[in-house]
């Protein structure tokens, strides 16, 4: 048995969880182009807004929290899409130029 | 996700079990797959593709949209040797999310003063490797050069196909424990894989800086291993 990092986001999900608070998983599911975090990664939020991990460099992961918080609301999780050719992406694009799909459940 | 998936697979993750995470995105549920575990069908193929490669992917099964997220055990590093590098490295490898432990037998350098909140052992690494086996997802850096230290989980990690062996000495120090592994009876081209002298040629001149070459090594051999395959 090791030890996973402390800031290891599905552990912090878990303890958050345990602690009776309501969580989302952010996880990256497809990647075009340059994208700075590869399929799989996770990006964790509670029902306050805290989160650990990213799903970016750091672009995207306001939007992701904010859907998050619906997310937890309803139960229905959602696929987000962040990029160039996005409209969305003039406010909350990927600088890099690549895009990303992000999938967001709540853990139940 | 629900709790319990969630659970299983950080149990696992700490446990160094490799685990796919079989997530329905239309649906919504979720599944953990152990390694070795059986599964039918197409999505059987599809899960030994993932362990294969470590990459996460997103899949039709049967016209069900699945996302196939994989959770390798972190690569673990042992040093033998509890001196100076040993000691930035320590500090150094669970930064870059590496695991690490220490195994040297003599108890005046691996004391815990030394090596605080370091999984440290004070015995022969014929001893620990043996209650604690080395593997693909392993690291092996021989910092002593003692060949009686140094040389048994030498030749050790290259039968265990560890991703990376590396050997502090200089230049001449490595040409006899060259030869010692050829004696052994090991081949030259397992013997070419030892990383000597050890770390990226960075001009490193202090114990830190050599630390820093050493762990910058194991990531460069890491990040470009043939696809682990399970056996």
């Amino acid at each position: 048995m090791s030890d996973l990092d402390p800031l290891d986001p599905l552990q912090i999900a878990e303890e958050w969880r345990t602690q009776g608070r309501s969580v989302a998983i952010a996880t990256v599911i497809d990647t075009w182009g340059s994208a700075p975090r590869a399929a799989g990664s996770h990006l964790v939020i509670d029902e306050n807004g805290n989160f650990e991990g990213s799903v970016s460099g750091g672009c995207v992961e306001g939007a992701v929290i904010a859907e998050a918080q619906e997310v937890i609301g309803s139960g229905e999780p959602k696929m987000l899409e962040f990029g160039v050719a996005d409209e969305t992406a003039w406010r909350v694009g990927l600088s890099c130029g690549g895009t990303i799909r992000v999938y967001v459940e709540r853990l139940g | 996700m629900d709790i319990g998936s969630l659970r299983t697979l950080n149990a696992a993750r700490k446990n160094r079990q490799a685990a796919v995470l079989v997530t329905d995105m239309d649906a919504g549920g979720s599944r953990v797959i152990l390694e070795g575990e059986v599964v039918a069908g197409s999505l059987g193929d599809h899960v030994a593709a993932a362990f294969r490669s470590g990459k996460a992917a997103a899949v039709d099964v049967a016209g069900r949209n699945l996302f196939l997220n994989v959770y390798l055990p972190p690569p673990r590093i042992v040093v033998i040797g509890a001196v100076h590098i040993s000691q930035a490295l320590a500090r150094l490898a669970p930064i870059a999310g590496y695991d690490l432990a220490i195994i040297d037998p003599r108890t005046a350098f691996a004391t815990p003063e030394r090596f605080a909140d370091v999984e440290l052992t004070a015995d022969w690494p014929e001893d620990v490797l043996t209650a604690r086996p080395l593997d693909a997802y392993s690291a092996l850096v021989a910092v002593t050069h003692d060949p009686k230290i140094d040389d048994f989980p030498i030749a050790d990690a290259l039968h265990k196909g560890c991703f990376y062996v590396g050997a502090l000495g200089s230049r001449k120090t490595h040409a006899k424990r060259v030869a010692r592994l050829q004696e052994q009876g090991l081949s030259d081209a397992a013997i070419a894989r030892i990383a000597a002298p050890i770390g990226l040629d960075i001009g490193a001149a202090t114990p830190q800086e050599i630390a820093v070459a050493i762990l910058a090594q194991i990531v460069q051999a890491y990040r470009r291993r043939d696809i682990v395959t399970t056996e």
